[in-house]
């Protein structure tokens, strides 16, 4: 009914920013608290993020990751799942990447892996996806604690392959070998570098189309294919699914699966690209800020190409910032993730009424100066 | 075979010590869970209140003070729970993870800008943290073989918060199931509505319960913090929140056997100190990673229904709209 | 005039209800119109109507869950404000509504004294409230055992378990919202005589229901509403069956339908013994067996949840089938042979949805998504990989085209349009193959009326081109004026059947209250006896 009242512009436009804003506005009250000008912050933080080559490519080197697991919670959230489990999802993809990858990098260019790798890490996040959403579709355990407990699964398994397994033998630290040169991704600097134009170097890498790539391909799945026709009915309404026809355990699975083959993702840029190895904990927290960036995005790949972006500029803006400003460090970022999460997910329903009554009183003015 | 029961009390004493947290996180959730409030935000309300004892302990030099402002922020962070998944139907799960991101955050950042110790808050000595308290006649009965040594170190020398810890879950029980708060509780959970149209507010029955959530997840962050420990330490909280939220699954959203799966849930944790390096007959080497995975393992198991049917409040995770 | 008798005669004679001009309004939608009501004390007060005549609405302002926009609620002689369900309890108002308001977890006692303890300690409070169970138990002969758990009992017990909480709680007013329609006929004797057990020791009882048969049984007034506004208001020992059915249906202008006589052919859909239990093992369907044939339109009549959505579903492959069989242009579907919804289509069969925003149509999506729900496999609109969305959109447009959808705009979100148009559009994309079997649920609910002459010509036109219709209605002035012939349920079974030219509305008014004649009163209850 209230849709009927407020036309989209401001629903998907004007009231998502609003709750941004109210997320930074809040930021800025914890700067203050901790005796900082948060003008100043802000400054820092836009001008490490963009102000320099090496920055830039730093921050989308970040967006990289978000865009990936945050089309992941995205594809969920349109079957009505909300898939916690990005960030396990993603750390097991790294692997099926990682042993892809150690498995063929003797004999192929990254090129010719490449399709390998993705398969591989695909399969391993989807895998991770599957057990949580066939036991939400067909034995009716909630997806949301079962994704967190895979986290927790995923995240002592990685340790204890990484601790005895694929650690490489005659060191110390949890990680893998190196994957050789050859067969890692071509990083920003190189590929600028065949159009003889030299940029500075970063983690930045060529993962960052694949990305791009994903956020068309989940675009044409969710909107121009049967299967994303069926995802988002079951999201809006299981009943009119199975009016239809669909079958919504299936589908469920399904959809769950591509979740986490898109988490997977992260192993791409991070395993075989910025890392070339796979390393403990390498996800970092992607698979959580995904679900702030969906969230703000409004699940659609603009909207989260748009969140990723600024998540990323606040990742390498909040590096700077703690390099300039010593008392402030790069968890005020997990400071603000957490307030997006809140005010563009938990709190979204709050200021809706309040913009309506302003909307239509507005309207009204308008309607009887038009009379 | 003494040898066996030393180590056998000593790891019943760390599973103790390791389950204290658990204990009283899984209470906090059996509160917020049983009233129809999904709590996922036990973690980042631990975190918090460690935080927050830890700074006030070391800025006053009280332990209790420490509790009472662990408890103060704790509540606060329930509170926001509250306003989010109550007052505006936001969803649940989201609003959790959001408090439990928020803090994360929030104890660093501003542990740094007060502390310049990395996150760390300073170290706490004297009465500034909780210390194991000796029952009486520990020290006389220490020489009786096993019932004293039993008595000596498995029941006495805890901190003072451990004993609440345990005394939260007969509180907790005689809470929900011997009084007219706990009653309307149980059935806030199953059908609002019904309590509803009984002439009960849904709401301030539920933010009453999101308090006393708020409440224990507060104790449970000062005995990280000053009592377990002599400082905050950035993430400290490092899981246990969850675990506590699938003892509390696995317990079926019960007291007393929400308590044993926490207890289970600490015996491994216990236990996989204790056998670091130690091959066991027959098995050899339980890898560590096997070991804390388990009630994850464990609890995903038991919500597949394969091991019994964890059965959750009936209305847990809606919102509470009037219209029909 | 009443009034007036109260201040001569003191609050002892006042009525224990006086509802003076109550108005409700659901955004356009008037729920309540000016409603007077007054309920003496001590009487049981029967309140009968269709579905959306408002009886509900004006129940629940009574008990406060709704604000009356407008109007008077005096209760015992005193103007009361009722804000909340506790306003209600307080002012000596209890309800049994239609679902129970119970724990099924919780004990008998647990739930009666649920909300209205006496003290903060629970054992106390169950001490206190098994005696005074125990006296309520038995002054009114209401045996409950006070230790078993709610979820266990029969539905007749949990009833008798609301109507123990409301007295516990001191109601002198009770309101029971269709009681009657869960129980079986034993309990609904059961609970007549509790009723006049309670009308006995000055209980005043408000009786919600449909059914005329009850109100003949055991009300002393009644009041019939209709379209939001009270009717009439009669004694009951003055007043019949044939009389209420008329004022509750009422004499609307007859629709006309434009058709011919129908020529019946062969046997398109059939239903074998349909039996259908739901989650708590209650038979929505019971043994239902029907056919319709080639060039006809088989009208289902009743009040709403009767089995009637259930039909719809079995009969469209939405719930799967658990006994008896469906025949569909010679398929036979039965528990061996699942189909599902698409499956059904494939065999020919078109459905409209009862409840176009819970199943025909989602309303988040744009028209042309919704064009083509059902039909999102079929191969005109896909290619290899991708869904050929030119071609969803130009289908849409056509069936704008077509049924005269307004406005025209295949991209707009499903939601913004008006339920005429809405419903065009579920009959149009539903209608448009030309189905061998159309089913159609509420056809014209929320529909304006120039929709609904549409909507029927769309309906007769596809009958005449040889084609079997099955229409389900709760407005018996559709039913009569669209269908050739007319069966009627009642509490998943069939209880009568007609030729629509046969057909009047006190016939079928008394067979949907299941007060039929002869015929239909072997088959039925023995409460109607």
């Amino acid at each position: 009914m209230s849709n009927k009242t407020l036309p989209t512009w401001i629903d998907v436009g004007v009231i998502p920013l609003i709750n941004v804003c109210l997320a930074f506005l809040v930021s800025g009250f914890v700067i203050l608290l901790i005796g900082e000008s948060p003008l100043e912050a802000v400054q820092w933080m836009i001008t490490g993020a963009f102000g320099y080559a090496e920055g830039i490519g730093y921050t989308l080197y970040y967006t990289t990751n978000f865009i990936f697991t945050g089309l992941a919670v995205a594809v969920a959230f349109h079957a009505g799942l909300f898939n916690i489990g990005g960030e396990g999802q993603a750390y097991i993809g790294g692997l099926g990447v990682g042993l892809m990858c150690m498995s063929l990098d003797s004999f192929m260019p990254w090129w010719a892996l490449i399709p390998f790798a993705i398969a591989a890490g695909a399969a391993f996040g989807a895998a991770w996806a599957f057990i949580p959403a066939y036991l939400q579709a067909y034995r009716g355990s909630h997806v949301v604690i079962t994704t967190i407990m895979f986290n927790f699964i995923a995240s002592a398994l990685m340790v204890y392959l990484l601790v005895n397994v694929l650690i490489e033998p005659g060191t110390m630290s949890p990680q893998s070998r190196v994957i050789a040169d050859a067969a890692i991704l071509p990083s920003m600097r190189d590929v600028f570098a065949v159009f003889g134009i030299n940029i500075a170097n970063s983690p930045l890498n060529i993962a960052i189309f694949l990305a791009l790539i994903c956020c068309v391909l989940v675009w044409l799945l969710l909107w121009h294919t049967r299967l994303g026709y069926a995802i988002r009915m079951i999201g809006f309404n299981e009943q009119a699914a199975v009016y239809s026809g669909i079958n919504t355990r299936r589908t469920i699975v399904i959809t769950m699966c591509i979740s986490g083959a898109l988490a997977a993702m992260v192993g791409i840029n991070e395993v075989m690209g910025a890392q070339g190895r796979v390393l403990l904990d390498y996800v970092a927290g992607a698979g959580f800020t995904g679900i702030a960036v969906s969230l703000m995005g409004r699940n659609h790949p603009v909207g989260i190409i748009i969140a990723s972006l600024l998540f990323g500029a606040l990742y390498q803006g909040g590096a700077e910032l703690s390099f300039e400003v010593p008392s402030i460090t790069r968890d005020l970022v997990v400071v603000i993730q957490g307030l997006v999460i809140l005010f563009c997910g938990a709190l979204s329903l709050m200021i809706k009424p309040t913009i309506e009554k302003l909307f239509l009183r507005f309207f009204a003015a308008k309607e009887r100066a038009n009379v | 075979m003494s040898d066996f029961i030393l180590i056998a009390i000593s790891t019943l004493d760390a599973t103790i010590r390791v389950s204290t947290p658990l204990i009283l996180c899984a209470m906090a959730g059996l509160f917020s869970e049983r009233s129809g409030i999904v709590d996922i935000g036990l973690e980042g309300k631990m975190l918090a209140g460690a935080f927050a004892a830890a700074a006030i302990a070391a800025v006053t030099g009280s332990a209790w003070l420490g509790l009472g402002a662990a408890i103060g922020v704790s509540i606060c962070m329930a509170l926001l729970h509250g306003f989010a998944c109550i007052t505006h139907k936001g969803n649940q799960v989201v609003s959790g993870l959001a408090i439990n991101i928020l803090a994360s955050g929030l104890t660093v950042t501003l542990g740094i800008a007060w502390f310049h110790q990395g996150g760390q808050t300073p170290l706490l000595s004297g009465d500034a943290r909780f210390f194991s308290i000796d029952l009486p006649g520990a020290l006389a009965v220490a020489d009786v073989p096993v019932l004293g040594a039993i008595y000596t170190q498995l029941i006495s020398g805890h901190n003072a918060l451990v004993y609440i810890a345990f005394m939260t879950v007969p509180v907790t029980w005689w809470l929900v199931y011997q009084t007219r708060f706990g009653l309307r509780l149980r059935a806030v959970g199953e059908n609002p509505q019904a309590v509803d149209t009984a002439g009960i507010s849904v709401f301030w029955l539920r933010y009453r319960a999101v308090i006393c959530a708020g409440l224990l997840c507060g104790i449970a962050g000062a005995y990280l913090s000053i009592a377990q420990n002599a400082s905050f330490i950035r993430e400290m909280s490092a899981g246990k929140g969850y675990i506590a939220l699938a003892a509390l699954i696995f317990g079926k959203w019960r007291p007393k056997t929400a308590l044993l799966a926490c207890l289970l849930f600490g015996f491994l944790e216990a236990l996989t100190v204790r056998l670091e390096g130690v091959a066991l007959p027959l098995i050899g080497e339980v890898p560590a990673q096997l070991m804390q995975a388990t009630p994850y393992i464990l609890t995903v198991v038991l919500l597949a229904g394969f091991i019994g049917k964890a059965i959750a409040p009936k209305a847990i995770g809606i919102p509470y709209s009037k219209e029909r | 005039m009443l009034s007036q008798d109260n201040t001569s005669q003191g609050a002892a004679r006042s009525p224990a209800i006086d509802l003076r001009k109550i108005n409700k309004s659901f955004g356009p939608v008037k729920a309540n119109k000016d409603v007077d009501l007054i309920v003496a004390k001590g009487s049981i007060h029967g309140i009968i109507g269709e579905n959306g005549a408002g009886k509900s609405t004006l129940m629940s302002i009574l008990y406060g869950f709704y604000a009356a926009d407008s109007g008077e609620i005096w209760v015992n002689g005193k103007l009361t404000s009722i804000h909340s369900s506790k306003d209600a309890i307080a002012t000596g108002i209890g309800m049994v509504h239609q679902h129970f308001m119970l724990i099924d977890t919780f004990t008998v006692l647990e739930n009666v004294m649920l909300g209205a303890e006496q003290s903060s300690s629970l054992q106390q409070s169950k001490k206190s409230a098994r005696a005074e169970l125990q006296r309520l138990s038995e002054e009114f002969g209401l045996a409950v055992d006070p230790d078993a758990i709610t979820g266990d009992l029969a539905v007749g017990l949990q009833q008798r378990v609301e109507i123990l909480k409301a007295l516990y709680r001191g109601a002198e007013i009770l309101i029971l919202d269709e009681p009657t329609g869960v129980l079986t006929p034993q309990e609904v004797q059961q609970l007549f005589d509790i009723l006049s057990a309670l009308r006995e020791r000055g209980v005043s009882v408000m009786l919600i229901t449909h059914k005329l048969q009850e109100i003949i049984a055991i009300t002393d007034e009644v009041t019939v509403m209709r379209g939001g506004t009270m009717v009439a208001t009669r004694e009951t020992a003055e007043t019949n069956k044939e009389e209420l059915a008329e004022l509750m249906v009422g004499r609307k202008v007859l629709l006309r339908v434009d058709k011919e006589p129908a020529k019946p052919q062969q046997v398109l859909l059939e239903a074998k013994n349909l039996t259908l239990l739901d989650s708590a093992g209650i038979a929505r369907l019971d043994d239902v067996s029907l056919q319709v044939r080639a060039g006809e339109i088989l009208g289902i009549a009743g009040v709403s949840g009767n089995g009637q959505t259930e039909l719809l579903d079995v009969l469209s492959g939405v719930a799967a089938v658990q006994q008896g069989s469906i025949v569909l242009n010679g398929v036979t579907i039965d528990k061996d042979n699942v189909l599902n919804a698409k499956d059904f289509r494939h065999l020919s069969l078109g459905h409209v949805a009862e409840d176009r925003h819970k199943q025909g149509m989602v309303t988040e999506f744009s028209a042309r998504e919704c064009a083509i729900m059902g039909f999102q496999d079929e191969p005109e609109f896909n290619g290899r990989l991708l869904m050929d969305n030119a071609a969803v959109t130009e289908h849409c447009a056509n069936l704008m085209q077509q049924f005269d959808v307004r406005p025209n705009n295949p991209h707009l979100k499903a939601a913004n349009f008006s339920g005429g148009n809405q419903q065009k559009l579920c009959i149009a994309r539903e209608i448009e193959r030309q189905p061998k079997v159309l089913l159609v649920g509420q056809p014209t609910r929320g529909v304006d009326i120039g929709a609904i002459e549409f909507i029927h010509q769309q309906i007769v036109s596809l009958r005449d081109a040889g084609n079997a219709v099955l229409v389900v209605s709760v407005e018996l002035e559709e039913v009569m004026s669209l269908c050739d012939r007319i069966v009627v349920m009642f509490e998943g079974r069939i209880v009568g059947e007609m030729a629509a030219v046969n057909a009047d509305a006190q016939k079928l008014g008394l067979l949907m209250g299941n007060a039929g004649g002869d015929d239909s009163d072997n088959s039925a209850t023995g409460v109607v006896s």
